[in-house]
């Protein structure tokens, strides 16, 4: 059905219908309407046979998440920045013991300095935990991801994250169609577990294994995503085919038919770079787009074809490590590795902690990079005034305090005491 | 697109009122999208909320820099921030207050946008009579409704009910009703 809906709500609802079992999460902003929601649903039962566990932290929600998928229950828990770091150890255990747990990320920068607002940093921060990680552009993807998280999840029994940008698309309110019940019944059977904790016939479960077979534990569990890798766009081909809509996969293309710059991004960004892609197309520059919709796994042949043909790309990078650059820029440096005539791979870092990404600067950066390309990241509208004040006043006296409050200062009226 | 930006403060329904808009055009059959300014909310605080209006697709993710409609839910706020920032120059300006533009101190502003453009409604005093508290939100998106014809008023009202329910939601149907009819009287006054 057809509603202008929050965000939040409506992936709440795309959960409901996929007969989660267990609930489990503690409440954390931007994330915190979905399990609201749900918690709601559960008490009025308009979602049946779920069991909404509270808990006291992100570490217990995890936690009680993988007892409960290891018992066999269809296991549903969401989280936001420094609740996903504080899930951490959970968060690998769960894919090391193979539990397709379904978590919505409301992704948020991650402090310090505190921060509620939206970038992709806790997202990347667990990227190497094996869990499958897939981005959301809009609020009908979020709900179409979701549908199509519990099937992924469940056919290689391995965990999935779907990111959805906190606030940009968890706070929107926008038009959306939630399927029916019966629609996704027909989608998403049943869970049949491969492992199940069981007293009657008891195994265990996360024992020890030591160098014997550990590394043949962790090749299986790359198996795992590569099955994936295949499994994803069959799912979303067949999801097409009963929804008659084209959500998830592994990425889409935009223009790139022909296009010299190619830009690759993930998440709701990609709606805004569309808009700039068609304005500046207008004007006869040569410009197109792949949104990246599954991280983990990283989809690197398919990212070569997209990609091949064009003369650079741009990858714009909603977190990044520091010391080293935008995570998603050094995975398509990876995927491009050893190709004959690969594009020139630029850098943009844009939207840390809620900054907007305006079309006005993403339309200044793309010219950039064909007249001026440069080499490692180009922060996007960085404030180079009280960066530039800031480096001066640590180098002139050791006691120059806290970088974040002194920026606060620089960016008010107020003067540093310097 | 119609891009629509809300000013006004931490309790005063500014994210409801974008809501209810984006539902009244939905309705309708348009797209559209609405947002806050996700800052820290308190009450009181100055809050930002925007909604965008098309006939096709919206993908635009970023704030609302240019705005065709500003509505202004409190006249204290001109003194705090910079309220006009890209307002467009066939845009429309709507102030919840019962002083006239000039006596704001706005007159120079107003007199930048087409005639007409412009409207001063008391929707607090409208919300206190029907509702009994001076929220101004649903008021000031009927006289907008009235102002530039992009939403029908009975949208408006369907918008409403979907938001509220009962009596709360029959008290504020009836304000926006009451500065529709304001505005539109006026409209054809001048």
């Amino acid at each position: 059905m057809l509603k202008q809906v929050e965000g939040s709500i409506s992936t709440a609802e795309a959960i409901g219908l996929c007969r989660p079992e267990v609930i489990c999460a503690y409440p954390i902003t931007p994330q915190t309407h979905i399990v609201e929601g749900l918690g709601r649903m559960v008490r009025t039962g308009e979602v049946k046979n779920c069991e909404f566990i509270n808990v006291e932290s992100e570490f217990g929600a995890l936690s009680a998440c993988i007892g409960s998928s290891a018992a066999g229950a269809r296991t549903y828990t969401a989280t936001s920045s420094q609740g996903l770091l504080f899930m951490a150890e959970a968060v690998y255990n769960a894919s090391g013991m193979g539990l397709p747990i379904v978590m919505t990320l409301g992704t948020r920068a991650i402090g310090a300095p505190i921060n509620i607002w939206n970038d992709h940093s806790d997202a990347m921060s667990m990227r190497d935990a094996g869990w499958l990680q897939m981005f959301a552009e809009t609020n009908q993807e979020s709900v179409d991801l979701h549908i199509q998280a519990f099937r992924l999840a469940e056919a290689v029994s391995m965990p999935i994250m779907v990111c959805v940008d906190g606030f940009i698309l968890t706070h929107a309110v926008e038009r959306v169609d939630v399927p029916t019940q019966a629609e996704v019944d027909a989608f998403l059977p049943p869970y049949d577990p491969v492992q199940v904790v069981d007293p009657k016939e008891p195994i265990s479960i996360g024992a020890m294994v030591g160098p014997d077979a550990f590394t043949e534990v962790k090749y299986l569990q790359n198996y795992k995503l590569d099955l994936a890798l295949k499994l994803i766009p069959e799912l979303a081909r067949e999801f097409k085919k009963k929804f008659d809509r084209d959500s998830g996969g592994l990425l889409r293309t935009y223009r790139t038919e022909d296009a010299d710059m190619v830009v690759v991004a993930m998440g709701s960004v990609n709606g805004t770079i569309k808009d700039v892609i068609d304005e500046m197309r207008a004007d006869g520059f040569s410009i197109g787009l792949v949104t990246l919709v599954s991280y983990r796994p990283f989809p690197a042949e398919e990212l070569r074809k997209a990609l091949s043909g064009c003369k650079q790309t741009v990858v714009v990078d909603r977190s990044f490590a520091i010391g080293m650059g935008g995570q998603l820029a050094a995975d398509v440096d990876h995927a491009l590795r050893n190709v004959d005539r690969a594009p020139q791979a630029l850098s943009v870092i844009a939207g840390l902690g809620g900054r907007p990404v305006s079309r006005a600067s993403l339309r200044g950066i793309f010219r950039k990079a064909k007249t001026e390309p440069w080499e490692g990241m180009h922060f996007l509208d960085l404030n180079q005034k009280i960066v530039a004040t800031e480096v001066e006043h640590m180098s002139s006296k050791r006691r120059s305090g806290p970088i974040a409050e002194n920026l606060l200062r620089r960016v008010s009226v107020a003067p540093v005491a310097e | 697109m119609l891009q629509i930006r809300i000013h006004g403060r931490g309790g005063q329904g500014v994210v409801t009122a974008a809501e209810m808009l984006s539902v009244a055009a939905f309705l309708e059959g348009k797209h559209a999208q609405a947002f806050p300014s996700f800052g820290s909310e308190r009450t009181g605080a100055p809050v930002v909320s925007f909604c965008r209006i098309d006939d096709k697709e919206i993908r635009l993710r970023e704030p609302i820099m240019e705005p065709d409609v500003l509505i202004i839910q409190d006249p204290t706020l001109f003194k705090v921030i910079d309220v006009f920032q890209g307002i467009k120059r066939d845009g429309y300006l709507l102030v919840n207050s019962n002083k006239t533009l000039a006596e704001l101190g706005l007159a120079q502003v107003a007199a930048k946008l087409p005639t007409g453009h412009t409207r001063v409604v008391a929707a607090s005093e409208i919300a206190l009579k029907h509702i009994g508290r001076p929220l101004p939100n649903a008021v000031l998106l009927g006289a907008f409704a009235a102002l530039s014809g992009a939403v029908r008023l009975v949208s408006v009202a369907a918008a409403i009910r979907e938001a509220f329910s009962g009596k709360i939601a029959e008290a504020n149907v009836a304000a926006a009703t009451e500065a529709f009819e304001a505005v539109s009287a006026a409209s054809v006054a001048a």
